[in-house]
């Protein structure tokens, strides 16, 4: 047991989580102007980029996975990290959005316009005042992100295929221990995926019930 | 001179109305607009403010906030707004929050210290009472020194004597600034003692305009005293009967006839006067 613990290989892991930082921080850029925008607009398009944004929670992720190596045919990104990165982020932008949507459209809209009112733009108005007071479903829409990020299989598997250190991220590699029956490192890689997975997920709720519990958001 | 001529088909609780609002208010004055609920007293105030479109024109002085083909942005018209909610940023300190709005660090301290608010300066919202909330906020309405300062029922949701000492401060505040001010109020007493100037909308309609003493006070005829409440019972007392009625926040009791009885309707708003006799104030 200690012999397999030594040579354990964890690349795997390291990618996974260099993908899902990575994922987490594009998705934060692109998903901030976005769910502001949807959090605000009261314009006729609303219902239509909110149901394609929903759309990767309900397609199957060979779908997903199947279009994206379709477009990727063409600039020439299937089965590389870049690849993997730009396919995460389609796979996880519900994760980041909704959250953000969510807190936005919870915050006090006079609190808002009193911001307005003051002379700010709407751009100093989300980063200085909406964006601290939805500090709970922010740290939520990241986690999430992240962790969704470390768990998707379908598509990673589409897109970036089993290339060591290039795309064989933990759940790859996971399933690869279990097909050539090393059942032992698959028990071993499974029980780190839960162990992190619990941590981060009990971090979240902690974080969210003291802040409650303060008061200091509503 | 502000100017106010402005039109807006509202979709309210009580149907359609049209909100049809012409004012001339003079520089300088506190003006106190009443009315029902959904009368048009808040979309008026906004509608000042630039957070709600109307068609017609809004002149302040010499500057064009608003004609037929165009409307200053809110962020560009230097206005004061209270909300009846306060509306602070509660991930800003007391502080924080007036030198948001302009980093004047002069104007803040002189602001908090005629509010009393100084030793509260570092504190953030959530652990402030609703009063010291309400004064921040009006703080913060005059950080930008503004044109115009629009309150929308401001101190509505605080208790009576928190009420009278926030009035105090918006007479001072209003005397030393000297800025224009238009109030939402319900509260007779309050706009008798802040404005100097009554508008009574209803229904989207300047249905009353005057000085408050003029609007206010429903004395007609040769009556001395008559107040306005709500009839909350009626109790058989032998031949007679006795109409309890809330009088602000005060119940008194009133003889009727049986006569008078039949014609009162419990909950209704009802109008107790008196003639001639002398009251004694204590």
């Amino acid at each position: 047991m200690l012999e397999t613990l030594k040579t354990l290989d964890l690349t795997p892991f390291i990618l996974s989580f260099k993908l899902a930082g990575l994922t987490t921080l594009i998705l934060f850029v692109i998903s901030l102007p976005l769910a502001w925008y949807l959090s605000q607009s009261k314009s006729k398009a609303k219902p239509f980029l909110e149901a394609i944004t929903a759309l990767p929670i309900v397609l199957p992720p060979s779908v997903l996975g199947f279009y994206i190596l379709i477009l990727f045919a063409k600039v020439d990104l299937a089965f590389s990290f870049t690849g993997l990165v730009i396919a995460s982020c389609f796979y996880s932008l519900p994760f980041m959005v909704q959250p953000l949507q969510g807190g936005f459209e919870g915050l006090n809209k006079n609190m808002l316009e009193a911001s307005y009112l003051s002379g700010k733009s709407k751009l100093t108005t989300l980063l200085k005042v909406a964006l601290p007071n939805i500090k709970p479903a922010l740290l939520t829409a990241l986690i999430i992100t992240f962790a969704h990020t470390v768990g998707e299989f379908g598509v990673v598997l589409m897109i970036g295929g089993s290339i060591p250190d290039e795309t064989k991220v933990a759940s790859i590699a996971i399933y690869e221990m279990v097909e050539i029956m090393d059942y032992g490192t698959a028990h071993i890689y499974s029980a780190i995926m839960v162990l992190i997975s619990f941590v981060v997920l009990l971090s979240v709720y902690v974080f969210n019930h003291t802040q409650k519990k303060i008061g200091g958001f509503h | 001179m502000i100017k106010i001529e402005i039109n807006k088909k509202l979709h309210g609780a009580n149907g359609e109305m049209d909100l049809n609002v012409n004012l001339e208010i003079n520089e300088g004055h506190f003006v106190a607009l009443a009315g029902k609920s959904g009368s048009g007293k808040t979309t008026l105030l906004r509608i000042l403010a630039g957070l709600e479109s109307s068609s017609g024109v809004i002149h302040i002085g010499d500057e064009v906030w608003q004609d037929e083909k165009f409307s200053l942005a809110p962020q560009q018209r230097k206005i004061g707004f209270v909300f009846q909610d306060y509306a602070l940023f509660p991930n800003m300190t007391v502080e924080e929050n007036l030198l948001f709005v302009q980093n004047d660090k002069a104007l803040a301290k002189q602001l908090l210290e005629v509010t009393e608010l100084s030793e509260l300066a570092k504190r953030r919202p959530s652990t402030l009472s609703g009063g010291q909330k309400q004064r921040v906020s009006l703080c913060r309405a005059l950080m930008n020194r503004p044109k115009l300062l629009l309150m929308d029922e401001p101190l509505s949701a605080l208790d009576p004597a928190m009420r009278t000492k926030l009035q105090n401060e918006i007479l001072t505040l209003h005397k030393e600034f000297g800025t224009t001010t238009i109030m939402v109020s319900h509260d007779p007493s309050e706009i008798y003692r802040l404005s100097s100037r009554v508008v009574v909308l209803e229904q989207g309609r300047v249905v009353d305009d005057g000085l408050p003493k003029e609007v206010l006070l429903k004395t007609d005829g040769s009556q001395k005293f008559s107040f306005e409440g709500e009839l909350l019972e009626l109790i058989k007392v032998d031949v007679m009967f006795v109409a309890i009625v809330a009088i602000g926040q005060q119940l008194v009791e009133v003889v009727v006839s049986p006569m008078e009885a039949k014609e009162l309707n419990i909950g209704e708003k009802v109008r107790v006067s008196t003639k001639a006799f002398a009251p004694t104030i204590v």
